[in-house]
C-alpha cells in the first residue's frame, strides 16, 4: 500500500444510485463539499439506469421521465456541482468507526471519512434465495439481470416467458420482455390479487392479455439445458422457457452487517432513527438499504433529508444512543425507520410500512405503555408489497422515558 | 495429434484429470476425453469439498489406503499451484446416548485407517469450540486434519498441467465403442470421433460402469446417489469454525455442516438412491428434509438467505469400497465407484493408475525436472490472497464474490477455457455469490462474448 492509497473526506457516501446522488447534493448546498461518493459499477444512477421506461422523476425533479434519462440528469447535476464521484469502486470492510477499506482497480486503499452515509440499496431475491427446486438450466432470471441484458446489450432473454411476482416491478419486467420481443404467458404471485396500479394492471391485461395466476407460487423449475417448463404450487403446469423472478427485495446488507449494525429481523434493514442514524457512531442510513424497495424518488428525497442530520452531526458531534425501538404485529412486517429519538428534533414527516397480507378496513395504531399516541383509519385496501405511509405526528407525544412503540393494525375497528 | 495414443483417459473429473496430470510428467502421447465441455462439470463440481484424513474409512480399503495417501499429496500439491485449502479441522458431533457410545468405536475405526490425532471431548468443550451449535451435543470427536478445499480448481489445476505437458484435451466426445484388437483399442463417439490407444483408462464416473461394459465386462453397476446441497450466504460463515459432521452410517457420511473456502456455509448432502445420470435438479422434499437438519444443527443458519441450492451424483455402486482392475489384454484400467472421497484420493488414484498401466506393458519413462512445466490457477479461497486485492487485475464485475474483469477473460482464454457460464462460475466464482447474477449477469456474458468470439446469445443458453 502506498502513501497516496489514504485519504480522508468529510463525508463518505456508500452508492452512487438516486439516493446516495441525491445526498451529496444536498450537502453540497449545505456547504458540505469534502464528500466522496463510492460506486461500485463503471457509471452512477443506480438501478434506473436499466429501466427503460417512464415513471422516475415525479416526487424529487417533478416530471416524469425514463430510467436512463432519470440517473443521467441525478449525474449531470452532481458532475456540474464538482462532486467527487469514484466509479468501479467497492467499499470492503470497515477499518474503525467510520473509516473504510476500499478497492478499485488498482487495489486495496483505505477512505478516513468524519460521517459515512450508507445508501447500498436493494436487490431482488433470486431463485435459489426462494428455495424454488428443479432443474438450473439456462433461461432463469431477475428484473435486474434481465434489464440489463436488454437495456445495456439488446439480448432476447427468451421466446416465452413466465413472471414470479405481480408488484410494481413485476410490471416493469412485463414491459421489458415485451420490449425485448419475448413473449410472457403468466403473472404468479402467492398473494390473492396484483399487487400494483390498477391502471398499470388494466393496461397490461388488455395490451399483452398476460394472465395473473393468483394464490399461487412456482414449486418446479423443468429443463437441464434450458428452461422448458414450471410446475406451480397448484400442481399446473406451464410450457416456457424463460423465468423472471421479480421483486422480493432484499437490501444490500453487507457493509452495514459487516460493521455489526443493527439489522431490522423481517427487512433485513439497518434500523435507523428519524434522522436515519444507524447504532453505529457517524453513520446514516437512506434509500433502499432502509426500505425495500420504494421507487427511486422517494430513494432520492431520502438522500436530501438526511443532508441536515449529516450537517448536525458534524456541527455537534452528538449521536444519540439507545433509541426507541418501534415494534410491529402481524400483519404489520416492517416499519422504516425502526426507531425513534423521542428528544431530537425529528426531520422525518412519514414512516413507510408494509403488510404480509391484503387488509380491508383497517385501523393503524400507535402506541406506548397502552396509550393510543395516534391512529388511522383505512377505508382503502392495504396491499402487500405496496408502500403504506403513516405520518410522523405523533413523534411529539412520545414519552422519552417510556417503554418501546408499538405500532398494530386492528382490521375493521370502528373510526372514532 | 498422433496416430495412437499411448493413454486415452475417458472422464475429466478430478480422478481423470489427476491420472492425465501424472501421465503428462512422462514420456507419453496422451489424451483426455470427457462427453461433457467441461472439466469437472459431471460429478466432480458437487462434491463436499473435504479434504478427508479417511479416520472413518473401512479399514484395510482401497478407499483408505488411497484417500491417506491422496491426502498427503493434495495437501502438498494445492498451496504450490494456488488451490485453496484451509485448515479447519471437524467436529464428529453426537446428539443422541447411541451416537455418543459410537463416538468411541470410530476414535479405533480412526487409528485402525492409521490415523492418530483424533481425540474425544465432551459436551462442554464442544460449545466452547462452537457457541453457536443447536443445544444437545452430547461430545464429540475432534479430527484436525479434516480440511477444507477448493474443489473446483483441484480438476481445473490438474488439466491446466496436463495440458501444458502436452496432453491432448478433447471435450464432447462422448465414447460409444471400444474395439480392441493388434494391442490397439479403436475409440468411438457419438460425435464420429475415431481415437486409437494402447491403453484406456476409465474414469468416466458416473458413467463409469457403461464404459466397463463396452469392454464387456462386469462386476460393478452405478447407481446414482443424489446428493442436494444448500449454501448459505457468506454473512454466515462467522457462525462456525469448524466442518461439522455427522456421526456417519454405511450409507453416506451423512449431513454435514461445512464451512466453504468460498466464505460460504454448505449444508448437506441428501442421499438418494436414483436410476437417471442426468437426474441433478433439486427436489422440495430435499431442500425442506436439509433445512429441517441445520435447524437441529445449527438454528441460526436458516436466519441467513441462501445463496445457491444444487444436487450432485455421487457414483455409487453394490460396493463399498472403489472398483478398482486392470486388464493387461485389453490395455486396461478401471477407477470405477470412486464418491466424494474421490476429491481426496485424487492424485493417489493416478499414482495407482500408472502403476496398473505400467503393469499392462505401459512403459512410461519420467520426464526430466526441467522438461516439466508447472502452472498456477487463480486462487478463489478468501483465506487468501485474490486477485481484486493485488491492483493488476481490472476492476470488479461480480461485486458479491469480487472477481475482476481479468479473471473473466482468463477463463475464456486459457486452456482449458471455459465453453459456459458454469465454467466460468467454476474458474473465477463470478455469478455463484448471494446476487446469482442480478448485478453483473449481463456484464460478465458481455466480457466472455468479447474474449471468446462467441456470441452473447450462446453465453445465455438461447438458442
Amino acid at each position: 500500500m502506498t502513501a497516496a492509497s489514504h485519504s480522508s473526506v468529510d463525508v463518505a457516501i456508500i452508492g452512487g444510485g438516486p439516493a446516495g446522488l441525491s445526498a451529496a447534493l444536498a450537502l453540497h448546498q449545505l456547504g458540505i463539499t469534502n464528500v466522496v461518493v463510492l460506486e461500485r459499477e463503471t457509471q452512477a444512477g443506480g438501478v434506473p439506469r436499466h429501466t427503460e421506461h417512464l415513471g422516475y422523476g415525479i416526487r424529487d425533479l417533478h416530471r416524469v421521465t425514463t430510467g436512463p434519462r432519470y440517473s443521467a440528469e441525478l449525474r449531470k447535476r452532481v458532475e456540474a456541482a464538482g462532486i467527487t464521484v469514484r466509479v468501479g469502486t467497492t467499499a470492503v470492510d470497515w477499518l474503525d468507526d467510520t473509516t473504510l477499506q476500499i478497492a478499485d482497480a488498482t487495489g486495496l486503499s483505505t477512505i478516513a471519512a468524519r460521517c459515512v452515509v450508507l445508501a447500498t440499496g436493494v436487490r431482488e431475491r433470486p431463485r435459489a434465495a426462494r428455495l424454488v427446486a428443479g432443474d438450473r438450466g439456462a433461461g432463469i432470471f431477475t428484473t435486474g439481470s434481465l434489464q440489463q441484458l436488454t437495456a445495456n446489450h439488446h439480448q432476447r432473454p427468451g421466446k416465452r416467458a413466465l413472471i414470479v411476482g405481480a408488484e410494481h416491478v413485476s410490471f416493469s419486467a412485463l414491459l421489458t420482455l415485451r420490449h425485448a420481443g419475448c413473449d410472457v404467458v403468466a403473472m404468479v404471485t402467492p398473494l390473492p390479487r396484483h399487487q400494483s396500479y390498477a391502471a398499470l394492471r388494466a393496461l397490461t391485461a388488455q395490451r399483452h392479455r398476460v394472465p395473473i395466476i393468483t394464490d399461487t407460487n412456482v414449486a418446479e423449475i423443468h429443463g437441464r439445458k434450458r428452461v422448458e417448463a414450471v410446475t406451480l404450487t397448484d400442481g399446473q403446469r406451464i410450457e416456457c422457457d424463460t423465468v423472471v423472478f421479480t421483486g422480493d427485495w432484499i437490501p444490500d446488507n453487507e457493509l452495514a452487517r459487516r460493521g455489526g449494525i443493527d439489522i431490522d429481523i423481517a427487512s433485513r434493514s439497518p434500523v435507523v432513527d428519524g434522522s436515519w442514524r444507524t447504532n453505529r457512531r457517524g453513520v446514516f442510513a437512506i434509500g433502499n438499504l432502509i426500505h425495500p424497495a420504494e421507487t427511486a424518488d422517494i430513494c432520492a428525497l431520502d438522500g436530501r433529508n438526511v443532508a441536515n442530520a449529516v450537517a448536525g452531526w458534524m456541527a455537534t458531534n452528538n449521536w444519540p444512543t439507545d433509541p426507541l425501538r418501534i415494534v410491529v404485529e402481524h400483519p404489520i412486517s416492517w416499519i422504516s425507520p425502526g426507531a425513534v429519538q423521542p428528544r431530537a428534533a425529528a426531520a422525518l414527516k412519514h414512516f413507510t410500512l408494509r403488510v404480509s397480507e391484503p387488509v380491508a378496513d383497517a385501523t393503524i395504531c400507535v402506541t406506548q405503555n397502552g396509550a393510543v399516541l395516534w391512529r388511522s383509519r383505512r377505508p382503502r385496501r392495504l396491499v402487500p408489497n405496496r408502500s403504506i405511509s403513516i405520518s410522523a405526528s405523533w413523534l411529539t407525544k412520545v414519552d422519552p422515558a417510556g417503554s418501546d412503540i408499538n405500532v398494530t393494525l386492528n382490521v375493521g375497528q370502528p373510526h372514532k | 495429434m498422433p496416430e495412437v495414443y499411448d493413454v486415452v483417459v475417458i472422464g475429466a473429473g478430478v480422478v481423470g484429470t489427476a491420472v492425465a496430470r501424472l501421465l503428462s510428467h512422462h514420456h507419453l502421447e496422451v489424451a483426455l476425453l470427457d462427453a461433457g465441455a467441461d472439466i469437472g462439470a459431471g460429478t466432480s463440481k458437487a462434491n463436499t469439498a473435504i479434504l478427508h484424513t479417511g479416520f472413518d474409512a473401512t479399514p484395510g480399503s482401497l478407499e483408505s489406503r488411497l484417500v491417506a495417501r491422496g491426502y498427503a499429496l493434495l495437501n502438498d500439491y494445492a498451496p504450490n499451484v494456488g488451490i485453496a485449502i484451509e485448515p479447519l479441522g471437524a467436529l464428529l458431533v453426537a446428539w443422541d446416548d447411541e451416537q455418543a457410545a459410537s463416538l468411541n468405536a470410530s476414535a479405533e475405526k480412526a487409528v485402525a485407517n492409521g490415523y492418530r490425532s483424533a481425540s474425544l471431548i465432551d459436551a462442554q468443550s464442544v460449545y466452547e469450540l462452537e457457541p453457536q451449535l443447536a443445544s444437545g451435543a452430547r461430545g464429540a470427536m475432534v479430527v484436525p486434519d479434516e480440511f477444507i478445499i477448493d474443489p473446483w480448481s483441484t480438476p481445473l489445476a490438474f488439466a491446466k498441467e496436463a495440458i501444458a505437458n502436452g496432453v491432448i484435451w478433447l471435450p464432447n466426445h462422448s465414447v460409444t465403442k471400444l474395439d480392441r484388437s493388434n494391442d490397439i483399442t479403436v475409440i468411438s463417439t457419438a460425435e464420429q470421433h475415431t481415437l486409437r490407444a494402447r491403453c484406456v483408462v476409465n474414469a468416466a464416473g458416473l458413467h463409469s460402469d457403461d464404459v466397463h461394459a463396452l469392454f464387456g465386462l462386469a462386476g460393478f453397476t452405478v447407481r446414482p446417489r443424489r446428493g442436494e446441497l444448500i449454501v448459505f450466504d457468506k454473512l454466515a460463515r462467522s457462525l462456525l469454525s469448524h466442518t461439522i459432521l455427522p456421526v456417519p452410517t454405511s450409507h453416506t457420511k451423512g449431513v454435514l455442516v461445512a464451512p466453504t473456502v468460498f466464505g460460504n456455509i454448505m449444508l448437506g448432502p441428501t442421499a438418494d438412491d436414483i436410476d437417471d445420470k442426468t437426474a441433478t435438479g433439486s427436489t422440495r422434499a430435499g431442500i425442506d428434509a436439509l433445512l429441517a437438519k441445520g435447524q437441529r444443527i445449527l438454528p441460526a443458519l436458516l436466519h441467513e438467505e441462501v445463496t445457491a441450492v444444487y444436487a450432485g451424483l455421487r457414483a455409487a455402486t453394490q460396493h463399498s469400497d472403489y472398483q478398482i482392475s486392470h486388464d493387461p489384454t485389453l490395455g486396461y484400467v478401471c477407477l470405477g465407484g470412486i464418491r466424494s472421497t474421490g476429491l481426496t484420493a485424487s492424485m493417489a488414484l493416478a499414482e495407482e493408475a500408472l502403476a496398473l498401466l505400467q503393469r499392462c506393458g505401459l512403459v512410461a519413462t519420467p520426464k526430466a525436472s526441467d522438461e516439466l512445466r508447472s502452472i498456477r490457477v487463480t486462487n478463489l479461497g478468501e483465506a487468501f490472497a485474490r486477485p481484486y486485492q493485488g491492483g493488476s487485475s481490472g476492476a470488479i464485475v461480480c461485486h458479491c464474490e469480487r472477481t475482476t474483469s481479468n479473471e473473466i477473460v482468463e477463463a475464456c482464454t486459457v486452456a482449458p477455457t471455459a465453453t459456459t457460464l458454469d465454467g466460468i462460475r467454476r474458474r473465477t466464482r463470478a455469478l455463484s455469490g448471494r446476487c446469482q447474477g442480478f448485478y453483473c449477469s449481463a456484464e460478465v456474458c458481455a466480457l466472455a462474448a468479447n474474449a471468446s468470439g462467441k456470441p452473447m446469445s450462446e453465453w445465455l443458453g438461447n438458442q
